[in-house]
């Protein structure tokens, strides 16, 4: 019988399909498995292949794109750094950390150019942050949403993170800022050399120069070997491949802070250094692509955030927001990182209407989508953060309603 | 400078010079004028960081055919995507369907110098020299009525040009946000 098995073993490792009767001893306890020392940087299972980022759709420049971080099939609140979602201008550049430096210079006492190993010399932290690109669901114009989006096309410029480096403040005070800073530009060393200006508060406050990411050296697409980490701030930001910073008393009207990343408002002005993700949340399951969702009991779980800081309250509504109830926060709760809720709920199989709605230490709470298209109007593109919602229809199909 | 201060008293060092003076740490080395002057290319709406040099539209006509139009399209219409219009969408800020591009929208022709120095042409980023840089900014802007035939611009004229939209931002940054 024993043989016989193993027999069963070896024919369905060699033509896959076949499969074993329930009752058989598992194949994969009748062998040895792989060596320990096989994959020494490990990957995940081959059967989660599916759990992988993605563009929204064929990039007409994949250097000057984005790819989104599957929300759907992710647990607590961590991104996994081979998942973390990427918007770059010019693609990853392969940067050799033993040549890349960091200038610090314009109005200082002491301009300065540091080495990976100069700047490690300070002290470290680590911070648990989220990293939200200011077009995440973009859900102005409705011509812009496609009805078959799944959560990771809705809300997948959206990832989490341990970042560890050292304090920005504490590198100022070694260049010495002389009187009337007001402005630093932070330059990256990819193709775009993309520059932004940042406010001398928020570099003096809680600014990091990271250079890991969940414990291990950023990965190159995500500014290895030092990146610009602003907690809350919209992702564009926060500049990868740092390689510049230079004071100044008044902002330096670059490019992404004047032709993009500014929000055009109904009476033809716009705003501009509009830089915090505001309170936002999102159901990332039941979600759409899943399967269909089973009569009974149904977990709702979901990802709630604020660049204001913590998180204090998530509701949930099923019936299309006429009842909320409060869903449970998992600890921990942390000021600008992603927090998970979650809500027993029993479907009874009739159609549902699933929404969440987030509040903040500020009290700010997340709007509807009516008012915030009110307040904001079409042409509007970036920090869209309403309410989102989820239909199931009877036979459990779950969509995207706008 | 938590650390700072705590390293010192552990050190016995602390002064009244150094509590009014936050001390450093020695990290890093002093940056040379040299490698500032290399990495220095960013240009300020007054002006500042423009370097010297000079470019016509004549000569940006000519540099954008080669170098630009492939992706831009020819005289900046026809872009091979919408996102790489250059032009038009001027009165349409206010408008349900509002076109943004350098002519309608950027504030700043400074601005436009400095990205296309640094990112430009996208296949050869920071390959122009300066004085291919002005004639094509030159070119760009005549393209969008902004600078008549025959203008040259360099690190005086450039500043001085107003762009249509140059009033039309707010800033909404809160410090302390
Ligand atoms: C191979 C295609 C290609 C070529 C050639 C090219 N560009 Fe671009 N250009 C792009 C892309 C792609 C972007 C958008 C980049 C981004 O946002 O990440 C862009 C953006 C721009 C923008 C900013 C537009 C806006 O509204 O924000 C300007 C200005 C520009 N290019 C000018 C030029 C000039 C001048 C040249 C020639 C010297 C040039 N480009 C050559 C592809 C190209």
């Amino acid at each position: 019988m024993r043989r016989g098995s193993i027999a069963l073993a070896a024919a369905t490792v060699a033509t896959g399909p076949a499969r074993a009767a329930e009752t058989d001893v598992p194949p994969w306890m009748l062998e040895q498995g792989t060596p320990v020392d096989e994959l020494p940087y490990g990957s995940p299972s081959p059967f989660e292949k599916s759990v992988v980022r993605r563009p929204h759709e064929t990039l007409p420049f994949p250097t000057s794109a984005s790819v989104l971080t599957p929300l759907q099939d992710l647990e607590g609140i961590i991104t996994p750094n081979g998942l973390h979602y990427i918007r770059s201008h010019a693609g990853t550049p392969a940067i050799d950390p033993a040549q890349h430096r960091l200038l610090v210079h314009g109005m200082v006492d002491r301009p300065l150019s540091f080495g990976m190993d100069d700047l490690a010399r300070f002290p470290s932290i680590s911070r648990l942050h989220f990293l939200e690109c200011s077009g995440n669901t973009s859900f102005y114009k409705a011509s812009l949403i496609k009805p078959n989006w799944n959560v990771q096309d809705t809300h997948g410029l959206l990832s989490c993170a341990e970042w560890t480096g050292v304090r920005l403040a504490d590198v100022l005070a070694e260049v010495g800022v002389k009187p009337g800073v007001k402005w630093i530009l932070a330059e990256g060393a990819d193709a775009a050399a993309m520059t932004r200006s940042v406010p001398i508060e928020k570099a003096q406050d809680d600014a990091i120069l990271a250079y890991a990411q969940n414990g291990e050296r950023l990965r190159p697409e995500q500014g290895y070997p030092l990146r610009l980490f602003l907690p809350g701030y919209e992702g564009n930001i926060n500049i990868k491949w740092l390689r510049r910073l230079k004071l100044g008393d008044q902002p330096f009207e670059t490019r992404e802070e004047t032709s993009k990343y500014t929000d055009l408002l109904t009476d033809g002005i716009a705003r501009q250094f509009n830089f915090v993700m505001e309170v936002k949340s999102v159901i990332t399951r039941p979600s759409p692509g899943r399967g269909p969702a089973q009569p009974g009991f149904c977990e709702v779980t979901g990802l709630a955030w604020s660049g204001n800081g913590r998180i204090t309250r998530v509701e949930v509504s099923t019936d299309g927001g006429a009842k909320w109830g409060n869903a449970s926060l998992q600890e921990p709760i942390l000021s600008k990182c992603l927090t998970r809720f979650r809500l027993p709920w029993t479907w009874n199989g009739g159609p549902a209407t699933l929404k969440s709605r987030a509040t903040d230490e500020t009290g700010m709470v997340q709007p509807t989508r009516e008012s915030q298209l009110a307040e904001r109007g079409p042409n509007f593109y970036y920090h869209y953060n309403a309410i989102h919602t989820w239909q199931i229809a009877p036979g459990g199909e779950v969509k995207l309603a706008v | 400078m938590r650390y700072s201060v705590a390293l010192l008293l552990g050190f016995g060092l602390m002064t009244s010079a150094a509590a009014a003076d936050p001390p450093h740490q020695g990290f890093g080395r002093p940056a040379t004028p040299q490698e500032i002057a290399a990495a220095d290319i960013d240009v300020r709406a007054d002006g500042a960081g423009l370097p010297p040099g000079n470019g016509s539209v004549a000569q940006g006509e000519a540099l954008f055919a080669s170098t630009c139009a492939a992706c831009h399209g020819e005289r900046g219409q026809k872009p091979i995507i919408p996102a790489l219009r250059l032009t038009g969408g001027r009165g349409t800020l206010a408008t349900p369907n509002a076109v943004q591009t350098v002519g309608s929208y950027w504030p700043y022709a400074t601005t436009l110098f400095d990205y296309i120095r640094r990112a430009m042409p996208f296949p050869a980023p920071q390959s122009l020299s300066p004085d291919q840089v002005y004639a094509v900014t030159a070119y760009v802007l005549r393209l969008n009525d902004i600078v008549p035939d025959g203008t040259v611009l360099d690190a005086d004229s450039l500043p001085k040009i107003r762009m249509p939209n140059r009033d039309g931002f707010v800033d909404s940054y809160k410090p302390g946000h």
